[in-house]
């Protein structure tokens, strides 16, 4: 859909979608989880883990030819309480764990998690005794992306998954009882 | 460049003089690439090291490295090995040592170099070996709950936990 921005100037860029909702001359009415929804998925604002190679692609991906910004992720926090959505890359290795949990403790809710890599999200080809074979091991992950490492189109990918979730999520998911099962399951409390 | 500069007359009057000073230490004496290898027993290796290190002429005042060995189908199956350099003179020596595993504890180097701490920490972290006298001897490049020492061939090195490869093809 285009803009009425996009039909005056001309330009075939597109803003945000719309939601659902009720619309007439001078008025629009959505659902606050709609509209709360529509805002959190386009500024998230990711906190890089990054430890190896993945973290290269990364700074491809948040680089001006792949450009980030433009799907509202400009800001990277390296803090993590104001961080919403965690994105590990690269190899994690078994006493980087209790850091990385420590890490995702931190972030305020609500939180994402993104596995980028095979290392990540498996451990990949460091089948061996110093390495965590997956993050998901130690705490709970929404998307996974494939690949050694993966390329930036991936990871835009990824994040638009993210933003599926983010945008379709209730308001307070924290609420829910799956992902307090979920947590407790991962011990965190 | 010379990396070592240690000639034949040199290396005789060495091997020679620790022979004179700790009799029977010598167990075996080698060249292995340009480098005079000499495998002392167990008990030796620290007196041996201080006193290349106190001689007046050849001051072996660096430690390049240590690290732990291990030869499974050896009956004294770990060891050690330290390399030292002589700044001055541009002499480089190895020694070696070994034992059996339930013997695997050797006096540390750390009262003469203390560079050692970090490489007598790791070679116990990785093949066990109990440094006598260690200020602080613990683990240092693995977690500190982990109860093995992993470069020892009879632990395997893949990750026991993982249940997504066909384990006759991985070593578990």
């Amino acid at each position: 859909m285009e803009t009425d921005e996009a039909k005056i100037t001309g330009a075939k860029y597109q803003l945000a979608e719309k939601p659902e909702g009720l619309e007439g001359t001078g008025y629009f009415a959505t659902t606050l989880a709609k509209a709360v929804g529509l805002a959190r998925k386009n500024s998230i604002w990711p906190l890089p883990f990054a430890t190896s190679c993945c973290g290269i692609e990364f700074m491809a991906t948040m680089g001006a030819h792949y450009d980030l910004a433009r799907f509202g992720s400009e800001r990277l926090s390296f803090s993590p309480r104001q961080a919403d959505l965690l994105m590990v890359m690269g190899t994690i290795a078994k006493k980087m764990g209790p850091v990385l949990r420590q890490v995702y403790e931190q972030m305020a809710e609500p939180r994402w998690v993104l596995s980028m890599g095979a290392c990540a999200s498996s451990g990949g080809i460091f089948d061996t005794y110093s390495v965590l074979q997956g993050i998901d091991r130690i705490i709970p992950v929404d998307v996974y992306i494939p690949g050694c490492p993966p390329r930036p189109e991936q990871v835009i990918d990824g994040i638009l998954f993210i933003q599926e979730l983010v945008g379709n999520e209730s308001l307070r998911r924290r609420n829910s009882p799956e992902y307090k099962a979920l947590l407790t399951s991962y011990g965190i409390e | 460049m010379v990396l070592n500069k240690m000639n034949g007359e040199i290396r005789d009057r060495i091997v020679k003089d620790i022979h004179t000073h700790f009799s029977t230490a010598i167990l075996k004496e080698e060249m292995n690439y340009d480098f005079l290898t000499l495998t002392l027993q167990k008990e030796h290796v620290i007196p041996v090291i201080r006193w290349l290190y106190d001689h007046e002429e050849l001051r072996f005042r660096f430690l390049t490295t240590m690290c732990g060995l291990h030869y499974p189908d050896q009956e004294e199956e770990l060891g050690l090995m330290y390399q030292l350099h002589s700044l001055e003179n541009n002499y480089r020596i190895r020694l070696k040592t070994f034992f059996t595993t339930a013997q695997a504890e050797v006096a540390t180097l750390t009262g003469i170099f203390s560079a050692a701490n970090w490489m007598e920490r790791e070679a116990y972290d990785f093949f066990g070996v109990r440094f006598k006298g260690h200020p602080d001897l613990r683990r240092i490049l693995n977690v500190d709950d982990m109860i093995i020492h992993p470069l020892r061939k009879e632990y395997p090195l893949e990750d026991q936990t993982r249940a997504d490869k066909d384990d006759s093809m991985f070593g578990r």
